[in-house]
């Protein structure tokens, strides 16, 4: 019991460390998703091409890569004074929340546009017609119905945000990863350490499909 | 970079492999081959299980499917890292300890899309092969597994890639792969880490993304091929999984 008392704390700040680097990357990824699919909607070949471009590379490269690439690469290049500012506020957190984000946004975008690509075109056509301007019907009349198809492929994407947020670790974020591979190698006892740390992720992803389905089912449209 | 590239070509391509071990690309591959490659049996029994009308056999599946599919990757690599030594009572090397996590997590992704497979086909033709006197292993091996399997094929092509992405992770226990090598490299050269990186993400990047194209040529000709027979099939390796569709 002692030994509950005694770390269940380090890993339970991990668990909220994990939680706070996921909460921020998929703050990103929704904005990046969003952003990519709407850009991507404007029909300007140059424009279309370099989101096709940056889905396919974010999408083609381990997300560890990108971590590393952010946090050893982008960071030296950066002009000195941001360097310092950076490093003043955690930036291995900063970076793996670019990072990922990134990753995910990519991902994202793709689920989202799958759920806009499911609006008939006379949805748009008839949102027009009635005298809505081309985003006043964007947001009022097709985002609303896509994002709502959207829902269990950013779900599922969503748990692998959370499972991929491990990552972070190898730069030093103290995450729940980081906290359990800790614990296990000063305290020795291993088999309990990772039991423990494997049951708060299975209660992380059980509570999102649990509230992704919840949320499924209260937005549905009555009658579909 | 042009620099870098000409001078540690060698290093990203196979290690320090003749004075050393394997590493590098070849040893990505080689990872990701061993890693696809066994889980695939595995994988298609665990389908089976998890469609079995047993529950003796559903449940345990059904089971191993949550509880692996919601951990990280990296947990399950140190976890193995540190107990198959205790287990096996000798040390084991980080290939190993790599492959066989690799094994175990992709035969439970894989086995989604093996499951899918077999769900999109018509019940009709499980039921034709029963009544034809067909007994669950012969209609399971002639009737169902070859029509889900072609059918699946893209989406495995798919998982390839992914279980290229997740090589990458071997890292972390000092397997020679190429992240690895990519970080020797960063470490001789000192002051060039972005370039470093940069050279090891193209790298990625270009085999992740001639998969990734292969794949759906892959689906463009088996779709155009289905869309001309009776059964009509469409698989969607991304979404399948978790949360079912019902839109």
């Amino acid at each position: 019991m002692s030994f509950l008392t005694e770390y269940g704390i380090v890993l339970l700040q991990g668990l909220a460390i994990t939680l706070a680097l996921s909460m921020s990357s998929w703050l990103l990824s929704f904005a990046v998703g969003l952003f990519l699919t709407l850009v991507r909607m404007t029909k300007i070949r140059a424009i279309e091409w370099a989101v096709l471009a940056f889905v396919e590379y974010q999408r083609n490269v381990p997300p560890l890569v990108h971590i590393f690439l952010w946090y050893f690469g982008v960071s030296s290049i950066l002009p000195e004074n941001l360097q310092e500012l950076v490093n003043e506020y955690h930036g291995e957190f900063i970076f793996a929340v670019i990072a990922i984000g990134l990753y995910y946004g990519a991902y994202f975008a793709e689920d989202i546009r799958s759920g806009l690509r499911s609006i008939p075109k006379g949805q748009q056509e008839a949102a027009r017609a009635i005298g809505l301007s081309y985003a006043g019907a964007m947001r009022r009349v097709i985002l609303p119905q896509a994002l709502r198809v959207s829902i269990p492929p950013l779900l599922s994407n969503t748990v692998m945000l959370v499972k991929t947020t491990s990552l972070a670790m190898v730069i030093g974020v103290m995450e729940l990863t980081y906290a359990t591979k800790d614990v296990a190698s000063s305290t020795f006892r291993i088999f309990e350490t990772y039991a423990i740390s494997t049951a708060l992720y299975v209660v992380v992803a059980l509570t999102l499909l649990f509230i992704g389905g919840w949320l499924g089912q209260r937005v549905r449209i009555k009658g579909r | 970079m042009l620099d870098i590239i000409h001078q540690y070509w060698l290093l990203f391509l196979i290690g320090s492999y003749p004075n050393g071990p394997l590493g590098g690309i070849a040893a990505t591959v080689l990872l990701s081959v061993i890693g696809i490659g066994l889980a695939f049996p595995l994988s298609v029994l665990l389908a089976l299980a998890q469609l079995s009308p047993y529950k003796a056999l559903r449940y345990p599946a059904t089971a191993i499917r949550y509880l692996l599919r919601s951990i990280p990757l990296v947990m399950l690599i140190f976890g193995a890292y540190f107990i198959v030594p205790i287990i096996l009572g000798r040390p084991v090397a980080g290939f190993t300890t790599m492959a066989v996590t690799l094994v175990i997590f992709q035969s439970v992704y894989l086995a989604e899309i093996v499951r899918a497979g077999i769900e999109s086909l018509p019940k009709g033709q499980a039921e034709a092969a029963a009544a034809l006197g067909m007994g669950y292993w012969t209609r399971t091996r002639k009737i169902i597994l070859p029509q889900a399997l072609t059918n699946m094929l893209p989406s495995m092509v798919g998982q390839f890639v992914t279980t290229i992405k997740d090589t990458s992770l071997g890292y972390v226990i000092g397997v020679n792969e190429l992240t690895y090598a990519a970080n020797q490299v960063n470490s001789a050269v000192i002051t060039q880490p972005f370039t470093v990186f940069l050279v090891l993400s193209l790298a990625y990047f270009v085999i992740c993304f001639a998969l990734t194209q292969a794949a759906r040529l892959l689906e463009a000709h088996l779709e155009r091929r289905n869309s001309r027979t009776v059964t009509h099939v469409t698989l969607n390796a991304q979404n399948a999984p978790a949360a079912g569709h019902s839109s």
